[in-house]
């Protein structure tokens, strides 16, 4: 039997803002900081915006890229890189960012938090 | 048990003894004492002229020795009792030993010219020396030119005029002999030599001597055997040397007819406890002043002491310099002295080379040769020396054959300076230990003497088939020049237009900033229209400097490091008004700190329209041009500092490039404005300026080295243009102009030719580059003021604009607002 958590969708900003290969932060209702996250290929990903190495809410003004295919952004402060995917850090196997639910609803991007 | 070893002198050989010895002795066996003359320990003193440079005698230093070998400066030796196995030390130390080594090297000697001992009169030799001719330079008050005079057109003889050179004189060089460098180079060669280096603005004076120096007042006159009379600021002495043997000569060793300690093949005097080596040593009849064959007697009795078996191999005089940007080469029978040797020369009076190489009578085998201006052939023929040549001994020096490819024998010597074979290098190149120049040089020691072996150890790499990867990343096999090239001649405006036909995937943090770079120096846009914005770094995407917290700081530019008093209030008004921290900058500007994504615009908004521009602090780009107040307010200045800082930050402002650029002008040479400290530094002479070019602070401190010396304003714009320009083209990723010049094949020297004679061609395309920057330019913030969507992108929260980020808080500190320390998240396991 699959749990069933009841989330809270806070919308984001229309899709079409979203730029290719590009990050934005967005503020939950209880002051958690989400990045979003548009690759080239149209993939949605949202992550903890808190860089888990300096504590600075920066990560959604980091590159997007890709490393071996991996879909990546590098953190501005100390360089290191997280899967969009998974928030697994590949510098640092100990370290990764909380994902967060994320979808488009007519045109609104949208982010879930339980 | 522990023997105890006394080496006296801590020259060069001294020093590679006690190296060679504690890198081999792993057992402890010797204890070693260490008996020195001068207060400094062992410096390179092959590259003595350099100090002129930056006048830092660490740059000459050598490695230190480990902590166990004991060191005595200031301290020689006066007296040996070779029975009773002690010395005795002018402070009165008696040390005694089992095995005692002379390395007490040799002295100038001073041709008896009537008014050698006169002040201003030197020898060069040491630091020192230099330190005094220095001051007697800067004491000498010449009008018009000013002049010096060096006696001896040998090796060191060059060297000193080069240094003296370098101190702004115009050296003469007075050479008894009928040529210059006598011992090393032949007629053709010499008379190549003279013609290129009195293009350098010596003067040269062979078969000449001096007849008498006299001093009036502060100057001195020289007067040459051909009648010629000099009026001088400085003669020095460089008339070749001669051994410090009166020790030895006092305690009754065996000494050479014509001085130097005898010393047998192993380099043992005539007392067996005793030996000698270098430059003080008569080894088969010959003293020696080069440093190779000291490094060999070094090594000799480093392994004699440790039980081994080796014998000095004779001394390979071979010799490769750089004079002044002039090569010149000797190696072998460089004067065909073997008989029936052949002689095979190519001498191009147009290009301004001569080459020649000694055969024998045969033409089968190599048996030396001389290069002159053009030595690259060097580090392939020396090692040739006594081996069969392949085909035609022209082919050999010939230009039209493009390059002979020749098989070097394992055992060749590819490192004369520290006797390393191409067996001993490709052994450790296939061992996998050593993968690229620098683990060669630290695994091998080759190529870190004389340096003239370097291009041989990179072709050794290829031919053993280690790829010199020098790609970008993941994404692009290309260097960063390349891909450069690539976007120039191909048009490319787009990083994902390069990253298609070019590279693969998509492209990362080391890529995009680098390619943005790229499109900004080409001038393709602003670099935050469209695509580009998602390739820079966070400080070029919002044209600030992020900080600690995820604040950025705010840097204006102020050309020069000169503000008004309105315009100080601006900046004043504008941080009290935001809260924002200020700190002075190295740069002569002012740095505001603590501002929010969302409030950079508005802070720019008030700057921008108060007159101020962009200062760059963030990108990999021209950032300041520091200037001391020159002649306008300085009782010392000589040229106006401040207005031609002002007129190059206003050219170069908003040039990307491979790294920062910082630069600096003094308006004299007390360099109040530090500018051998920086990537290109200029320095007011009272004929114009000088240029300096690679310096930096940073992790590896730098001083700049000279480029060109008193040039009008208008020469040394022409000569930056091209400098800035080819370093944009050419660096690799995140390559300051002090390292990329290093890499460069032929370093320095290149790099004049090309930035100063043209060699390659390219500087009115060079020139041209920067016209279209200069006319293109734009302040970037402006650009980001006038349209709505990019300062759409700075936005604290896409859901909630002007919400502030809740992890930013300050506290006070000094009457200003700091950053309070941000928690880090306890996932982070370390």
């Amino acid at each position: 039997m699959t749990a069933v958590v009841d989330l809270t969708w806070t919308a984001v900003c229309a899709w079409d803002a979203l730029q290719a290969e590009a990050g934005v932060a967005v503020l939950l209702p209880d002051s958690t900081q989400v990045a979003v996250f548009r690759t080239f290929d149209d993939g949605l990903h949202a992550v903890a915006n808190v860089d888990p190495f300096s504590g600075a809410a920066v990560l959604s003004r980091g590159i997007v890229g890709d490393r071996g295919g991996v879909p990546v952004v590098a953190s501005p402060i100390y360089k290191q890189s997280f899967d969009l995917r998974t928030g697994a850090c590949l510098d640092d196997p100990a370290v990764s960012l909380a994902v967060h639910p994320v979808r488009v609803l007519d045109g609104v991007v949208q982010v879930g938090s339980p | 048990m522990t023997r105890t070893l006394v080496v006296i002198g801590h020259g060069m050989v001294g020093h590679r003894l006690v190296q060679a010895l504690r890198d081999r002795d792993a057992t402890g066996q010797w204890r070693i004492v260490v008996f020195a003359e001068e207060n400094r320990p062992a410096y390179d003193r092959v590259a003595l002229s350099s100090y002129v440079d930056g006048w830092n005698a660490d740059g000459l230093a050598l490695a230190p020795h480990d902590p166990e070998v004991d060191l005595r400066l200031g301290d020689p030796v006066r007296s040996l009792d070779r029975a009773g196995r002690t010395v005795t030390t002018a402070s009165g130390v008696v040390q005694p030993y089992d095995v005692l080594v002379l390395a007490t090297g040799s002295y100038p000697f001073v041709p008896p010219v009537p008014g050698r001992d006169l002040p201003g009169c030197h020898v060069y030799r040491t630091i020192e020396d230099l330190d005094d001719i220095r001051a007697t330079v800067a004491k000498a008050h010449g009008g018009g030119r000013r002049a010096g005079m060096v006696l001896g057109g040998g090796l060191l003889g060059l060297e000193a005029a080069n240094a003296l050179r370098g101190m702004g004189l115009s050296p003469h060089v007075v050479e008894l002999g009928p040529r210059l460098m006598p011992l090393q180079v032949d007629e053709g060669g010499a008379g190549l030599l003279k013609r290129l280096v009195e293009k350098l603005d010596l003067t040269v004076h062979t078969g000449t001597s001096a007849s008498s120096i006299e001093r009036d007042g502060d100057r001195l006159f020289a007067k040459l055997s051909t009648g010629l009379e000099l009026d001088l600021d400085v003669v020095v002495f460089s008339a070749g040397i001669r051994p410090r043997d009166d020790l030895a000569r006092e305690f009754g060793l065996e000494v050479g007819a014509r001085g130097g300690i005898v010393v047998d093949d192993t380099c043992r005097t005539s007392d067996e406890n005793v030996y000698a080596i270098g430059e003080c040593a008569c080894v088969g009849g010959m003293v020696y002043g080069l440093i190779a064959p000291g490094n060999a007697m070094a090594d000799v009795v480093a392994d004699r002491l440790l039980g081994g078996s080796a014998v000095f191999p004779g001394a390979d005089t071979s010799t490769k310099l750089k004079l002044m940007g002039v090569d010149v080469a000797s190696f072998g029978d460089a004067h065909a002295a073997t008989e029936g040797a052949l002689e095979v020369v190519v001498n191009d009076a147009v290009a301004g080379t001569y080459a020649k190489v000694v055969v024998s009578d045969d033409a089968k085998t190599l048996l030396g040769g001389v290069l002159v201006g053009d030595a690259g052939a060097y580090p392939l023929l020396r090692p040739l020396v006594g081996r069969a040549i392949p085909g035609d001994p022209v082919t050999l020096i010939a230009p039209s054959s493009g390059g002979v490819e020749l098989a070097l024998p394992a055992d060749a010597q590819v490192c004369s300076c520290h006797a390393v074979t191409k067996q001993d290098i490709t052994d450790v190149i296939h061992s996998g230990e050593c993968s690229d120049v620098p683990s060669l040089k630290a695994c091998t020691k080759a190529g870190t003497g004389c340096g003239s072996c370097v291009p041989m150890l990179k072709k050794l790499l290829e031919e053993c088939g280690v790829e010199q990867s020098r790609a970008l990343c993941e994404h692009f096999d290309h260097s960063r020049a390349d891909l450069f090239e690539i976007v120039r001649a191909a048009g490319i405006t787009t990083f994902s237009a390069l990253i298609a036909k070019h590279g693969r995937g998509r492209g990362c943090d080391l890529c995009k900033p680098a390619i943005a770079s790229i499109l900004a120096s080409l001038d393709r846009g602003h670099v935050l229209d469209g695509e580009q914005a998602t390739l820079q770094d966070t400080n070029d995407r919002f044209l600030a400097n992020i900080q600690r917290n995820g604040t950025y700081s705010v840097v204006p530019r102020i050309p020069g490091g000169e503000i008004t008093a309105e315009k100080l209030i601006v900046i004043g008004e504008v941080a009290r008004d935001y809260g924002l921290y200020t700190k002075i900058t190295g740069g002569q500007r002012i740095d505001l700190f603590g501002a929010t994504v969302d409030q950079l615009p508005a802070i720019w908004k008030r700057l921008v329209d108060a007159g101020f521009e962009s200062g760059h602090a963030y990108g990999k780009a021209l950032r300041t041009i520091k200037s001391c107040v020159g002649t306008t307010w300085c009782r010392f200045g000589v040229q106006d500092s401040v207005g031609l800082a002002i007129e190059l930050e206003l050219r170069y402002r908003g040039l990307r490039a491979p790294h920062k650029i910082k630069s600096a002008v003094s308006g004299c040479a007390r360099e109040c404005a530090e500018a051998r400290s920086k990537d290109f530094g200029i320095i007011a002479t009272e004929n114009g300026w000088n240029l300096y070019v690679g310096g930096n602070g940073g992790f590896t401190p730098r001083h700049a080295d000279l480029l060109a010396t008193d040039v009008d304003t208008e020469t040394l714009v022409r000569y930056v243009d091209r400098f800035l320009m080819f370093y944009v083209r050419t660096a690799d990723r995140l390559q300051r102009t002090a390292s990329w010049i290093e890499a460069m094949d032929g370093g320095l020297d290149h790099l004049r030719s090309v930035v100063v004679d043209d060699s390659l061609g390219i500087c009115a395309d060079l020139e041209a580059a920067m016209a279209v920057h200069v006319a293109n330019y734009a302040d970037e913030w402006r650009g980001v003021l006038e349209d709505p969507e990019k300062l759409s992108r700075f936005s604290s929260f896409v859901n909630a604009p002007g919400a502030p980020d809740p992890t930013i808080s300050f506290r006070e500190e000094r009457g200003q607002r700091v950053p309070v320390a941000l928690g880090i998240p306890e996932v982070v396991g370390r």
